[in-house]
């Protein structure tokens, strides 16, 4: 070792405020970006933006998107690609939509809306991806195909699939409990969104304050307790303030007296009942957790990672880095048949173009989201937020009234730029790209 | 010359007493050039034996049969004198046998603790990933190895050379080696930390720990090793006693193939 004898440990009243809180520079700065987007299109939309029933459907629109990113992260960190998302997609929600209005009702007799039939269709669908995944992880990984390939050859096989079982005939309607999945039609309500929002508060506060204490235990370097509690009042906010926003948009009068007549009541006069949190927000926020706790504290995230910073010190370290490539793929198969569920049961029947071009969506929200494409790293929040922007920057544009042409010039540019800017930082990091 | 562990080693092997390691006739081949040609060589505890040979001289795919990265197409590999079958990294890992490659097997994006416990991460009894117990044993194990070590939190790609060289070989201590193989491991170091992995392998010499050496260089090997086999173009040259040869009697051997006749060990 370099003898620098007593070596300068950067004592706790250099660092700056900003430095002590420990917060991901990088995540502040795509949430910069993304607070500057809004209030752009905010004032350009005068105030229609960030208008509870705008930000109500933007939320709802990101969520297939966001949810097949979770799993594009780990691809993408394992150092592949899969370009055949939106194909896998489709073909889970045609035989999804399939066994729902043809398959049990008529074949089985289980007839229209049997409170069985929703379950089957998804557990035959969340199988179907997972299948269509593992195989094409282990041309990936036991055939050494690259995965561009397998892909790309998925793009097409899959999707068509989806119009060959259907006959490219648009499947519809869907089951009645099944559509409850989708966003608008199903959502928690204020009083049980508070519920989950203080709940969810409840958990965030102790997960930091265990951590916190696991690391004084141990005896290593925690950050100061005032920076701890500006953490967990900014989580706190963020998290109320969520639900706050998805139970401030009203459902419509109109549909609200519709609900009341349907039950045979008369709706009170004057009443106004929010929204609160959609079903399919939960199934994204859910699949979020999940997928982080397997990135960061679980085995498998931890040869993903390794195996995507440096393939063969993975294998030498015995990691059977073969099956990992199958089980990565698997996951993110999943994941789509699983945003297959969101997508249909929102648009409310399958379309044979349900999910086109999600490939290029899922992949650059990963990216935007600072997922490196040479492998290696990435994080689940940050591709959700990376959707989020899209999303955003997608809207927008059709609300200002951006000609067609323009917005997709727009998206394009913005992916290169934000890969450009994040490697911009990683350089004045010093770190290798 | 130097401390008694040698003369155990040595006597060991008048003795007759059972290697720790025999690699037994061992063939290797990529399409139809034979990297490996019939190579046997043995390693006692506690003793330091030295692969010397010029790039492509097959001392690389030689050890890396025993390390389970390369499989063997004939030959026998004898731990204790038992037969070990060894097909990946993991089963030499299950006869204890550890290796430090040239090339760093790290994954740089992870940190130091993550690297040490790779493949064999400390679990809590739900079964995540127990992160902080894995970096408590860290900092225990590097602050004897290297005290200067401090980056705990950083991915390894933020280390110089020998903090990375260290995590390496912590790897292997931690994990208990009985045979541990070192493939140039003072490649990548500056003098000072080229002498901490001198001190480190007399340390392991003495806990009865067998090492394989592969080294380019002649110097490094008179200095740490007890003996040396010398491989040309796939094939043993020989097997000498250091202690009986000179610097340039190991070049020849490396250059020309020559065995100087009296050191036959």
């Amino acid at each position: 070792m370099t003898e620098t004898t007593s070596q300068p440990i950067p004592s706790q009243s250099k660092r700056n405020m900003f430095q002590q809180l420990e917060l991901d520079v990088r995540l502040l700065g795509m949430i910069g970006a993304f607070v500057i987007l809004c209030i752009g299109f905010n004032i350009l939309t005068d105030g229609r933006f960030l208008s509870p029933r705008n930000l109500f459907n933007l939320t709802i629109q990101t969520v297939s998107v966001a949810i097949m990113a979770t799993g594009m992260v780990f691809v993408i960190v394992m150092r592949h690609i899969d370009l055949s998302v939106g194909g896998v997609l489709a073909v889970s929600s045609a035989v999804m939509a399939l066994v729902q209005t043809k398959f049990l009702p008529t074949y089985l007799g289980l007839g229209f809306d049997h409170p069985l039939t929703w379950i089957i269709a998804i557990a035959i669908g969340l199988s179907i991806g997972t299948l269509i995944g593992a195989f094409q992880g282990w041309l990936v990984g036991y055939q050494s195909v690259p995965a561009f390939i397998v892909t790309l050859g998925g793009f097409l096989v899959w999707r068509n699939y989806g119009w060959l079982f259907t006959s490219g005939q648009t499947i519809g309607p869907l089951d009645k409990n099944f559509l409850v999945l989708g966003g608008v039609s199903g959502t928690m309500g204020e009083a049980m969104s508070w519920t989950i929002g203080v709940v969810a508060v409840a958990i965030s506060l102790w997960a930091m304050v265990s951590s916190r204490r696991g690391r004084i235990q141990h005896g290593f370097p925690a950050k100061p307790a005032w920076a701890e509690g500006i953490v967990m009042g900014i989580v706190t906010c963020a998290i109320l303030g969520f639900v706050w926003i998805l139970n401030s948009y009203d459902i419509p009068s109109r549909k609200l007296q519709r609900m009341f007549e349907a039950k045979g009541e008369v709706m009170p006069e004057g009443l106004e009942v929010g929204y609160g949190l959609p079903i399919s927000v939960l199934i994204l926020i859910a699949t979020a957790i999940v997928m982080t706790v397997v990135a960061r504290r679980t085995r498998l995230g931890r040869y993903i990672f390794a195996t995507g910073g440096n393939p063969d010190a993975a294998d030498l370290s015995g990691i059977n880095t073969r099956l990992l490539t199958v089980k990565v793929f698997a996951i993110m198969g999943f994941l789509c048949a699983l945003s297959a569920v969101v997508a249909s049961a929102r648009l409310q029947n399958h379309t044979n173009d349900i999910g086109t071009l999600d490939e290029l969506r899922v992949i650059a929200a990963a990216v935007i989201g600072g997922t490196a494409l040479a492998g290696g790293a990435g994080t689940i929040y940050g591709a959700i937020l990376g959707a989020l922007v899209m999303q955003s920057l997608q809207s927008g544009m059709a609300m200002v009234g951006v000609d067609a042409p323009l917005q997709n010039i727009v998206v394009g540019s913005v992916l290169v730029f934000a890969v450009w800017l994040d490697i911009q930082y990683r350089k004045r990091l010093g770190a290798k790209i | 010359m130097m401390a008694s562990e040698i003369k155990t080693a040595q006597q060991r092997r008048i003795d007759g007493d059972t290697p720790l390691v025999e690699l037994k006739d061992i063939c290797v081949s990529f399409g139809g050039i034979h990297a490996v040609d019939h190579v046997s060589v043995d390693l006692h505890p506690g003793e330091v034996v030295g692969l010397l040979g010029h790039n492509g001289a097959g001392k690389s795919t030689l050890i890396k049969v025993l390390s389970g990265a390369y499989q063997m197409d004939s030959g026998e590999i004898r731990i204790n004198g038992n037969k070990a079958e060894i097909h990946n990294p993991r089963d030499a890992r299950s006869y204890n046998v550890e290796t430090i490659y040239q090339t760093l097997a790290l994954a740089d994006n992870l940190d130091a603790a993550s690297n040490l416990f790779l493949g064999r991460e400390l679990i809590t009894p739900v079964g995540l990933v127990d992160d902080a117990a894995m970096e408590a044993e860290c900092r225990k194990i590097m602050g004897g190895l290297n005290p200067n070590f401090s980056k705990f939190a950083e991915p390894v790609s933020a280390l110089s050379g020998g903090q990375r060289q260290s995590v390496a070989i912590a790897r292997a201590v931690y994990f208990n080696a009985k045979i541990l193989i070192m493939d140039e491991p003072t490649a990548a170091l500056g003098p000072q930390e080229t002498q901490m992995v001198a001190e480190l392998i007399q340390k392991l010499k003495a806990q009865g720990i067998g090492i394989f050496l592969i080294d380019h260089d002649v110097h490094a090997v008179m200095e740490l090793c007890d003996r040396a086999s010398v491989m040309k173009n796939g094939q043993l040259v020989g097997t000498v006693n250091i202690d009986e040869v000179t610097d340039d009697d190991l070049l020849s051997m490396i250059i020309l193939g020559k065995v100087p006749n009296q050191a036959v060990a």
